[in-house]
């Protein structure tokens, strides 16, 4: 057992973490404020390699494990949790399908060109009538010949209407639904018949723009299937699986950038002539925050390191993806009442991070579900 | 990084496993209704090597790491947690001080009998009115010749009840506050020291907590441990040892509150079926192995961290007050699980929760942990 970090995740830590405070950082409260997506930002990933952390490096990667990916979500969460929950549906809702399921000249045309960040991904699974339980699923295609086409609409869909490359999932066979008849897709923006529909006003992670995308008669060439036919469902649930993951390494890097902020504050703000982190109550809540996201810290290395050495990691996921989220709502809800009257208001930075917070406890799947998929586990034998 | 134990941890966890299934489970009902301290599995497992675990080999003990020591006693603490404790008091701060500050002499005379078992060991710190602010003892030693007169008393003395040997403080220095304080080697039959009454407990019963009473108590000077007024500084030296050994404690307990919990929720049927269909239940077991999970972790680094030799004060709080707080929402948890059954004596969950509440005050108190943590965090 060794729970310290390598040279390589210590070096990408520092990277990342420079990366956040110089470019990041900056813009953060402004983007929060007028909903807008910075492809700038995005491209300066690209360029010093963060979009392709886990990738082999003949796709475009660089080559190295998942806990060096969790922790460039993390670092970029703890200080503007939109940027990070971009490269995560980047790397793991985009990225994962392709790498683990994708044919290789599938590999060679999209996982290249989403590791090199030359092209956004998404993931859309999830419509009106069919989030937790995706069996409800409307959107269909169907095979003509040559090519798919696909009908329905898909919503909450992350890096919406700025991505290029869509894995999305459809009913191929009405009767099996789940069991067999659905399908997965990569799907380009400029495929005919595709188009992005409204823009959600949302509460938190407000620069990572959230959109509907809709199928009217999407032309989508046979070789664009990924996995095999029927297999969708479950590349949908395994893509989640390590999801899980990089939602709760936006929950940590949320926590983290809560209690650095705390931390701070609670040094300088003086109230009956002493600084406020003079006070018991004041301390008992900075070490509960700690200690919460230093369990969070272990839990969700812990699931990216199973997933690196390819043991199996789905328990390990939903238990640090529930566990990081609920702590990432606490602690920012404690920041705030720490900051008191100042937390409240949009001159400090904690009010944004309690709005972001609240989501991860939502995407890729509730909190509730996280609950079944451990329990399932538990109760299995 | 790597999050799986060595093949010669597996190995030593399977060792202890097996011993507290077969030889500790069986009587751990027992153990807690009569409040019987078990000198004779005491004595069985330091035949085994059981108590000497961290000990060198040329000390009787059996030279493993640290984790294993964990490890330990999270799998005797899951059987018995009362036998959890004796074992952390005992090696922990019964011998690790001897083992550390003794000198060649002391060293020969009590280690290698610790370790095999031959003799069990105390730590006597605590008094009536110096608890978490352990600086504040009144015990007194009065060197006179060559020997210390000892007067005053400590209470809640863990392996108390039974212990050949006790490693005690006392003050030889008034003025100098937490300087002028002393550690001594004091043995059962010392005259002028005598046990004084037993505490009747809520849980962890039968690991013989008593008081001890120093009435003109006659020390040798040879059995002064470390440097006169080096006391504090032994008493403070393994604290980051204890409080992991207590969270492995607690992790302990969890553990086997989750695991009969686990087990009832398949069997026990309402409505027609097994309560674990209920998402009720199933979402209460999720949560009760996550916060189980996240404490595993807390303790494994810390543990690994002071095997490494770095330093880990804030990890070790971070474990302890973590593990133990998971500790007492498990135990509570599996209780609720288990309904009424679970209230009643017939069912073992209703000791794992009391059992459970001492791990949140002993060895520094949750809030003191939360001192530690906070102070570490402000600082940088």
């Amino acid at each position: 057992m060794n729970f310290q970090l390598t040279q390589d995740q210590l070096d990408i830590r520092k990277l990342v973490r420079d990366f956040a405070l110089n470019e990041v950082l900056p813009t953060a409260a402004e983007r929060d404020e007028n909903e807008e997506f910075s492809r700038e930002i995005f491209d300066k990933m690209a360029e010093i390699g963060l979009c392709g952390i886990p990738w082999p490096e003949e796709y475009g990667g660089a080559g190295m494990d998942f806990v060096s990916y969790v922790i460039a979500v993390e670092e970029l969460s703890r200080i503007d949790a939109s940027v990070g929950v971009t490269l995560s549906v980047q790397t793991s809702l985009a990225g994962w399908p392709i790498y683990a399921f994708g044919t290789e000249e599938q590999k060679q045309t999209y996982l290249r060109a989403l590791a090199e960040g030359t092209k956004i991904g998404a993931y859309g699974l999830t419509e009106p009538g069919s989030g937790t339980d995706a069996g409800g699923m409307r959107t269909t295609a169907v095979d003509k010949g040559d090519h798919w086409v696909l009908n329905g609409s898909k919503i909450f869909i992350t890096n919406g209407g700025v991505a290029d490359i869509y894995v999305v999932f459809a009913v191929t066979d009405p009767e099996k639904r789940t069991r067999g008849g659905v399908t997965a897709f990569i799907v380009e923006s400029s495929f005919p018949g595709f188009s992005v529909g409204k823009k959600e006003k949302k509460m938190g992670i407000k620069s990572s723009p959230t959109t509907e995308i809709v199928f009217e008669n999407c032309i989508v060439p046979k070789e664009n299937v990924l996995g095999q036919l029927g297999d969708g469902f479950k590349v949908a649930m395994m893509t989640l699986d390590g999801g899980r993951n990089g939602i709760a390494a936006q929950a940590l890097g949320i926590a983290q950038g809560a209690l650095d902020l705390s931390l701070d504050y609670a040094r300088q703000r003086e109230q009956f002539k002493q600084p406020l982190s003079n006070f018991q109550a004041i301390q008992f809540k900075l070490a509960d925050m700690a200690t919460e996201i230093e369990a969070a810290r272990l839990l969700t290395y812990q699931a990216a390191w199973l997933e690196s050495e390819k043991l199996p990691y789905s328990q390990a996921s939903a238990m640090a993806k529930v566990f990081a989220s609920e702590v990432a709502m606490k602690t920012t809800t404690e920041a705030v009442q720490i900051y008191g009257g100042y937390g409240y208001t949009r001159e400090y930075p904690v009010e944004r991070f309690m709005r972001d917070a609240k989501i991860t406890q939502i995407y890729e799947g509730t909190s509730e579900v996280q609950r079944m998929v451990i329990a399932r586990h538990l109760l299995k034998d | 990084m790597d999050f799986l134990l060595t093949q010669d941890q597996r190995d030593m966890l399977q060792m202890v496993r097996d011993f507290a299934k077969n030889e500790i489970a069986p009587v751990a009902a027992e153990i807690d209704r009569t409040d019987e301290f078990p000198v004779a599995l005491v004595k069985k497992m330091g035949g085994l090597g059981l108590l000497g675990i961290p000990i060198p080999e040329e000390y009787g003990g059996v030279g493993a790491d640290y984790v294993s020591y964990t490890l330990t006693i999270e799998e005797l603490s899951y059987a018995s947690a009362s036998v959890g404790v004796i074992l952390a008091v005992h090696t922990s701060v019964g011998t690790m001080p001897i083992l550390n500050f003794g000198t060649d002499a002391q060293k020969e005379k009590y280690v290698e009998k610790l370790a095999t078992g031959e003799l069990i060991g105390a730590f006597g710190l605590t008094e009536p009115s110096a608890g978490s602010d352990a600086s504040s003892i009144r015990t007194r030693a009065v060197k006179q010749g060559d020997t210390y007169v000892l007067n005053g008393s400590k209470v809640f003395i863990t392996n108390g009840e039974v212990a050949d040997i006790f490693v005690v403080f006392a003050v030889t220095d008034p003025e100098l506050g937490a300087k002028g304080v002393s550690a001594f080697i004091v043995e059962r039959d010392t005259p002028g020291f005598s046990i004084g009454k037993k505490e009747h407990k809520m849980g962890m019963n039968g690991s013989g907590t008593v008081e001890l009473v120093f009435d003109n108590a006659q020390v040798p000077t040879t059995q002064l441990l470390g440097q006169e007024g080096e006391g504090f500084k032994i008493a403070m030296s393994n604290l980051d040892g204890g409080r992991i050994g207590i969270g492995a404690q607690a992790l302990g307990i969890a553990r086997a509150a989750y695991d009969a919990a686990r087990d009832y929720v398949k069997q026990r049927q309402q409505f027609g079926r097994p309560i674990a269909d209920f998402q009720g239940v199933q979402f209460m077991l999720a949560d009760m192995a996550t916060k189980i999970e996240a404490a595993r972790l807390l303790i494994y680094q810390a543990a690994t961290m002071r095997q490494a030799g770095l330093p880990c004060s804030k990890q070790a709080s971070m474990a302890k007050y973590y593990a133990s707080d998971a500790a007492m929402s498990v135990t509570t948890d599996a209780v609720q699980l288990f309904g009424g059954y679970g209230y009643s004596k017939e069912y073992p969950v209703e000791r794992f929760m009391r059992d459970a509440k001492v791990t949140q005050i002993y060895e520094g108190t949750n809030q003191i942990q939360r001192v530690v943590v906070a102070k570490n965090l402000l600082k940088g």
